[in-house]
């Protein structure tokens, strides 16, 4: 990436050329693409054409008859999926999607316009399956599949976070994610995918998280927060991993496992079920809820998914609960029970602690941890020492798949107000079902593509340092795991006072457990203030 | 280029109908024939549409949330913007198909000195929303055309659409929002560079045509006035299926029949389905409700996955040594 500063990357200009799209050829840019899969990641898998191939050649070494394999492809979709079919047809490009896309807020590139991204498959659909586009070409709107057209559908699908923000706005209700999940299908028809999202894909295939982390390191990375959370808190924490017949499968994005801030919340995972005595287990088999195998295709999002229901099968847990994760919720949410179920061989949810029963989740048999949790502090279940986050001004970054594509608001705001004294809202325009993305979801958190994904983190970083300016905002919480690893660079760029946390960090800080120390720092070591290191100085 | 293309092709469908408007053997053409085959094109081409999208099943409940979910019974629930129950989404369509709801919400983003700004943008919304219920109101009166006697309540609507008085015969309201509101829509496309960046043949067409057929229709009942009586005989013919071609009518009749007929034909194969699949939008038409109730996936196959069996087989002693319990030691 250019080293831009802030300043520079803001030069952001909106206009459009005159010069019509289909007529600028695509410029595939460093620091926008991503690189490409390795081969032996797609063939663990068993995806087609794994091959050696680099984005800025000429030949990207595609089969001899690509074009009939994405154009039975599309022929396939259109008839499985009535939203694709529909989609194609009925865009009147009104243009009320155009601004409401974080990476063209941030770059300014017009096929970053929803419509537009959109436009590049259906103006392929016009000008080979409609009989106008045949006929007419161009005048209809259509155009031939060829190779730079491939290419420009390639660089724009991933510069797509499928984050739905257009789909809030257009009056039919396009979903560009829907045509971005289908443009990757056709793309990965070709062994085209990118690395970033293929290699974890082949580790949660095969380890069963994105690092592909061994068995017993999954379990020595958890008990290495144990070790410092006994440092911290000062009371011992014995996670069961693997145990048959306990009542609750626990499921977390691995990256909480392993990435900084994350590690921070599932230190408060940790407590929060040790505080409960909750009869709980981790699997080292299902030990990933995040699943970028919905990045990749429906199908391989089945394949990583069904892992989940498959251990707790095996576990014989009454239901399960999640982490705090994005696009693990979507696909929980919305397609885990499609694709998986039914789960009958659960029970349908009910908390342990206080009896309620989950009906929002009693046929996929999943409850997100904001849900529990909150359902928690409203039973009075919890003691809580909010005054121990008093140093931190909390602002909150709604996730776009809890947001738009579940609907998980109140909960988690539910528990930062009580968790917290100091709680300040984003703009309205900017949270809430009208969130940005964080700029790097849907498999783009590469290192090689940090110059479009801090332009797509623009509009959510311009609205955190609109509170940081005004309320003094210091820490911004979220309930993914991607926005916790993504919005850390971000932020560190845009808005470098704003640290990252995980709503289940701050729970942890405040809970008051049995048998706890002083509790002077917090769960990332660092000393709190007014707390414990001034009073052992007065001492 | 395709707004020119667009312009020229209405143009040439005026000059058309214009010509053989006034060529004594063609008026049955024009007058008859076109209409009739532009209602069959419309109907069939509609149905064949739909029944098209209908066959592709819905695999995955994907709808988009736009408010909080059915949750704990103590938080509020957004019934309408996330529905979970059949009468919610019944609701939400409503307010989208009738009042345009999600394009009610619709904003606007600049950058101003470092800050990005949203501000409110409705005049999208207000032209919409105005010229659907114009067109429509148009629609609706013109039926007094084809019944006798006519409908009170379509008497009623005429009345109140010229209730001002203005002019002799009286300007209809709706006449001015459809003229206003199609224009509006045009120049939007015309002069904000990003929409003209997106706009392309098939949307300048459509916007030509309508200004087209609202201006022959203005011009036929103000200036180059048609006899109604005659119009009347035809629409009501055509309507009973016993055509007739009256003498005398104006040349201006044709070409606002021809053009309204291109409309009808052209319907069906443009994007102006949006009236249908308006309907039919899977984020838009289901009830959130996926995790509470199970849907199935018409062609599901089983996945194939790495087992635990599998899993266990290849890191039992990593797992041994690391005291992980295992199924078989």
């Amino acid at each position: 990436m250019k080293d831009l500063t802030p300043q520079e990357m803001l030069r952001i200009d909106l206009h459009p050329p005159k010069t019509p799209w289909m007529d600028i050829p695509v410029k595939i840019k460093p620091g926008v693409y991503c690189y490409p899969a390795k081969p032996e990641k797609l063939e663990i898998v068993g995806m087609p054409n794994p091959h050696k191939w680099s984005p800025l050649d000429d030949d990207w070494g595609l089969p001899e008859d690509w074009k009939e394999i994405v154009l039975q492809g599309m022929r396939e979709r259109l008839d499985k999926h009535r939203s694709f079919k529909i989609f194609m047809d009925i865009c009147v490009r009104c243009g009320a999607c155009a601004d409401k896309c974080h990476f063209f807020l941030g770059s300014g590139d017009p096929k970053n316009m929803p419509v537009v991204r959109a436009e590049l498959i259906r103006s392929v659909y016009r000008g080979e399956f409609t009989r106008a586009g045949k006929i007419l070409g161009r005048l209809a709107g259509g155009r031939k599949l060829t190779e730079d057209v491939l290419k420009e559908i390639w660089y724009y699908m991933f510069q797509c976070t499928e984050c739905r923000r257009c789909s809030l706005f257009c009056p039919y209700g396009i979903d560009t994610a829907e045509v971005t999940i289908i443009g990757r299908e056709l793309i990965n028809l070709l062994g085209l995918n990118i690395n970033w999202i293929q290699e974890p894909v082949a580790n949660c295939y095969e380890t069963g998280n994105h690092l592909g982390l061994l068995p017993h390191t999954f379990k020595q990375n958890v008990e290495f927060m144990c070790m410092d959370i006994e440092e911290f808190v000062g009371i011992k924490i014995d996670p069961p991993f693997n145990r048959k017949g306990a009542e609750i499968l626990f499921v977390t994005p691995s990256g909480d496992v392993f990435a900084d801030p994350g590690i921070y919340t599932l230190m408060g995972y940790l407590l929060l079920f040790e505080h409960l005595g909750l009869d709980y287990t981790w699997s080292t088999y299902a030990c990933e809820g995040g699943n970028f195998g919905f990045f990749t295709s429906l199908e391989m999002a089945q394949r990583l998914n069904a892992k989940i229901y498959h251990e707790a099968k095996r576990l014989g847990v009454k239901w399960i609960l999640g982490g705090e994760c994005g696009h693990m919720w979507r696909v929980v949410h919305q397609y885990m029970a499609t694709f998986n179920g039914p789960a009958d061989f659960l029970e349908e949810p009910v908390s342990p602690i206080t009896g309620t029963k989950f009906e929002n989740a009693k046929a996929t048999k999943m409850v997100h941890i904001s849900e529990f949790t909150a359902d928690l502090i409203k039973h009075n279940k919890l003691k809580l020492d909010k005054s121990r986050n008093d140093h931190l001004k909390v602002t909150f970054h709604d996730s776009c798949n809890p947001s738009r594509g579940m609907g998980l608001f109140e909960e988690p705001r539910y528990i930062i107000k009580n968790v917290c004294n100091n709680f300040y809202e984003m703009p309205e325009n900017t949270i809430r079902e009208q969130t940005f993305c964080c700029g790097s979801g849907a498999g783009l958190n590469a290192g090689e593509n940090m110059e479009i994904r801090l332009r797509g983190g623009l509009p959510r970083a311009n609205a955190v340092k609109y509170v940081h300016e005004r309320f003094g905002v210091n820490m911004l919480a979220c309930i993914c795991a991607i926005d916790r690893a993504v919005l850390s660079a971000s932020m560190s760029y845009w808005v470098p006072e704003v640290k990252v946390t995980g709503v289940s960090e701050l729970v942890g800080n405040a809970l008051i457990m049995e048998g706890e120390n002083e509790r002077s720092v917090d769960l990332r070591g660092e000393p709190i203030p007014g707390r414990g290191e001034e009073v052992s100085e007065d001492v | 280029m395709g707004l020119i293309v667009s312009l020229g092709a209405v143009l040439a469908i005026v000059v058309v109908a214009w010509i053989g408007g006034q060529v004594p053997g063609l008026q049955g053409l024009f007058g008859i024939v076109v209409p009739y085959v532009a209602f069959v094109t419309f109907l069939f081409g509609f149905m064949y549409k739909v029944v098209n999208w209908a066959r592709s099943p819905v695999p995955f409940r994907i709808p988009t949330t736009g408010g909080q979910e059915v949750s704990l019974p103590w938080i509020k629930w957004s019934k309408l913007d996330n529905p979970s129950t059949t009468a919610g989404v019944v609701g939400r369509m409503a307010l989208e198909i009738l009042l345009f709801r999600s394009l009610f919400r619709n904003t606007r983003a600049e950058h101003r000195s470092g800050w990005l700004i949203y501000g409110p943008s409705k005049w999208l919304w207000l032209a919409a929303l105005g010229f659907h219920y114009a067109f429509f109101t148009i629609a609706i009166r013109h039926l007094r055309l084809f019944t006798q006697p006519i409908p009170g309540l379509i008497e009623a609507i005429d009345k109140i659409d010229g209730m001002f008085q203005i002019g002799a015969p009286p300007i209809y309201l709706t006449d001015v929002v459809f003229i206003l509101a199609v224009g509006f829509l045009f120049c939007r496309r015309l002069f904000l560079p990003k929409v003209r960046y997106i706009s392309l043949p098939a949307d300048y067409f459509p916007l030509f045509l309508l200004l087209a057929i609202g201006t022959t229709g203005i011009l036929m009942r103000f200036f180059f006035r048609v006899d109604i009586v005659n119009v009347k005989a035809l629409a009501m013919g055509l309507a009973s299926f016993h055509p007739v071609v009256p003498e005398g009518i104006g040349a201006i009749f044709f070409i606002h029949i021809t053009l309204v007929s291109s409309l009808f034909a052209y319907f069906p194969f443009s994007k102006l389905m949006h009236m249908g699949g308006v309907f039919m939008s899977p984020t838009r038409n289901l009830a959130n409700n996926s995790r509470m109730k199970m849907h199935v996936n018409p062609w599901r196959t089983p996945p194939k996955f790495h087992t635990y069996e599998e899993y266990e087989e290849k890191y039992r002693d990593l797992m041994k040594d690391a005291g992980i319990p295992l199924e078989r030691e």
